[in-house]
């Protein structure tokens, strides 16, 4: 019985090949470019967490300066508090190597590491250059930022043992005209001056850092300060799955009473950014998949209006509202699983094509790759259109009354 | 004799443009094996009448007895149902599915009821096409005949079910003098023969006086 419906729905698409080619063509269109449109965001997304990554922990851990609280309400609970400022104390963690532990028994924890940060003056002869300088340990930043994949001279691995060495930016080494060898004197907040060699340059195509940032060995940057070896500004953690960073940053918060941020919440501008290209992207390509749906809607309005003698026919006959509706919803489902089909088809040739094509600058290639879950969305998304846009038309068709067209 | 179709107190309005009852208080019986016409001038009512009786026009008061069972306030979807396994229709202007071939047009209400294989329906097609002398022509589009030949199909398809009942409307309204001849053996056949019950509105005095028994109509009334 089910079989006589699909024999007619058939029927109905071979003998209209052109309607259903353009129908399939305009379900095709839409598919390909849903699925493309979302694969190249979700690339450009990876490419740009990607970015921060290199230039910023995961979690930072610090110790944030707070604004004096009140020492005592008068009688009327209003606040007794003269001149609020913030508390000059110092912005160093205390007892680092016990948290350091403490942070690596976490689960979901990958990578714990010290860092020293400080505001230098770099002087070479009549200029000055204020730049900061992080104090590393050379073995685990490299771990967390690869640092030696941005290096374009020296090697990041010399800092190890070396305390008068320092890492520079490209910018910094333009500015002062340093090159791997040269040496520099260095002025810290503490007064203290000293002379360090370049070892290595590194250039992360991120201007503000390239232009300000420079690595010192993390005992270094301690001396600068006049500090001894425990005192660390920054613990810089890396988590298992970076986007679970905004969920466990509050907890390491509570654990270790200091602040904790994850990178999301460090680089706001930027994912807010991304959010709205999110936002553009899936409002864009999810209406042009909806105006492939109306493609479908129209020519099956089209077919029922055509049919509409066979449609009083077959219920003349003793074909159910129910089989009309199963008549009309397989011609769209044929259709659309034909438009998915192709769609997909040329959504992969589009994203192989794109991933050969070099762009240059810190992009290289064309960030987009195949990406299983959006192809997954859109051929759901793509079944789900043409379903509804069949099933509006047919429920139309099967409200037919035969009567009132055999008495035309 | 049975009775193959019974209506008592049937009663029908159209509202558009204004209230206008077509169908006054009918009652009557067709028996099985009666070879029936429907006659009256244009807008008495009789089509009106035969739609009601099909089934297929729910919109009316009275009660409406086929095979003895009373079908009036069936669902839309039990209704098709008897008009798939005890109804066959013939109707003037042929309404064959124009894209399947004439055998598929025969085949698809025994297909729509379910109740043989594909192969017995097909040899059962072949069978009433044949009998209506068109079995030469089973396998062309319904396009590709003539009307004279499309009604035939369509009658051919009528009988696939062997209905209890076979109703025709104007179903020699579009034929010239030769086919109408054919049709109507064909009727007077499968009443006498097969003891199927045969209701046809017809404009055709000389078709109307040859069936078994005739209603004429005037102003929703049956008068003879």
């Amino acid at each position: 019985m089910a079989q006589i419906n699909s024999e007619i729905a058939f029927t109905y698409i071979n003998t209209n090949k052109k309607l259903t080619a353009v129908a399939a063509l305009g379900i095709l269109l839409g598919m390909a470019i849903y699925i493309f449109m979302n694969s190249m965001m979700a690339g450009f997304g990876k490419m740009s967490d990607e970015s921060i990554f290199k230039v910023s922990p995961q979690i930072r851990i610090y110790n944030d300066q707070e604004i004096s609280q009140p020492i005592a309400h008068d009688t009327d609970k209003l606040p007794i508090l003269i001149n609020p400022k913030i508390r000059n104390t110092h912005n160093k963690i205390l007892n680092p190597n016990q948290l350091i532990a403490l942070l690596k028994n976490q689960e979901k924890v990958k990578i714990v590491t010290p860092q020293v940060t400080q505001n230098v003056f770099l002087s070479m002869g009549m200029s000055q250059l204020s730049v900061k300088a992080l104090g590393i340990i050379p073995d685990e930043a490299e771990k967390m930022f690869n640092i030696s994949q941005t290096m374009v001279a020296g090697k990041i691995e010399d800092l190890k043992h070396n305390l008068n060495g320092i890492v520079i930016g490209s910018g910094i080494s333009e500015k002062l005209s340093l090159r791997v060898g040269d040496n520099i004197n260095i002025l810290s907040s503490k007064s203290v001056n000293k002379t360090f060699k370049v070892i290595g340059i590194f250039q992360l195509n991120n201007k503000r850092e390239d232009d300000s940032k420079s690595y010192i060995n993390l005992m270094a940057a301690q001396q600068l300060l006049k500090e001894n070896n425990s005192y660390i500004t920054d613990l810089n953690v890396n988590t298992i799955d970076p986007y679970k960073a905004r969920d466990i940053a509050p907890k390491l918060s509570n654990l270790l009473a200091y602040k904790a941020e994850d990178w999301e919440t460090a680089n706001e501008t930027l994912m807010a950014a991304s959010k709205m290209r999110k936002i553009i992207i899936t409002f864009v390509s999810t209406t042009i998949l909806i105006i492939a749906g109306f493609g479908i809607y129209n020519i099956l309005n089209m077919t029922v209006s055509q049919k509409i003698n066979d449609i009083a026919i077959l219920k003349a006959m003793g074909f159910e509202g129910k089989d009309v509706v199963k008549i009309f919803v397989t011609q769209a489902m044929v259709i659309g699983f034909i438009g998915v089909v192709l769609g997909v088809l040329v959504a992969l040739f589009m994203v192989n094509i794109l991933k050969k094509v070099y762009i240059g600058g810190d992009i290289g290639y064309f960030p987009i790759q195949f990406e299983p879950l959006k192809f997954a969305q859109g051929i759901i998304f793509g079944l789900a259109i043409t379903f509804l846009a069949g099933y509006i038309p047919a429920k139309k068709a099967a409200k037919v009354d035969p009567v009132t067209i055999f008495r035309k | 004799m049975e009775v193959a179709l019974k209506t008592e107190n049937i009663e029908k309005y159209f509202y558009d443009p204004v209230k206008f009852q077509v169908l006054h208080n009918l009652g009557f019986e067709v028996k099985k094996g009666e070879f029936l016409t429907l006659v009256g001038k244009s807008g008495c009512g009789k089509s009106t009448l035969l739609y009601i009786l099909s089934t297929m026009d729910t919109g009316y008061s009275g009660n409406l007895y086929i095979d003895n069972e009373l079908v009036s306030n069936y669902s839309l979807d039990r209704l098709a149902k008897i008009r798939n396994e005890k109804i066959g229709f013939v109707f003037q202007f042929h309404y064959l599915l124009q894209e399947f071939s004439c055998l598929k047009n025969v085949m698809i209400p025994a297909l729509k009821l379910g109740n043989k294989s594909k192969e017995e329906i097909e040899h059962l097609a072949y069978e009433k096409l044949s009998v209506l002398g068109m079995a030469e022509q089973a396998l062309k589009p319904a396009s590709k005949l003539s009307g004279g030949q499309q009604q035939r199909v369509a009658i051919a398809r009528a009988l696939i079910n062997d209905p209890l009942i076979i109703m025709g409307d104007e179903p020699t309204g579009n034929l010239d003098s030769k086919n109408t001849n054919i049709v109507f053996d064909i009727f007077q056949e499968l009443a006498h023969n097969n003891k199927q019950t045969i209701i046809a509105v017809t404009h055709d005095n000389d078709f109307a006086r040859n069936s078994d028994r005739t209603i004429e109509m005037q102003d929703g009334k049956i008068i003879n």
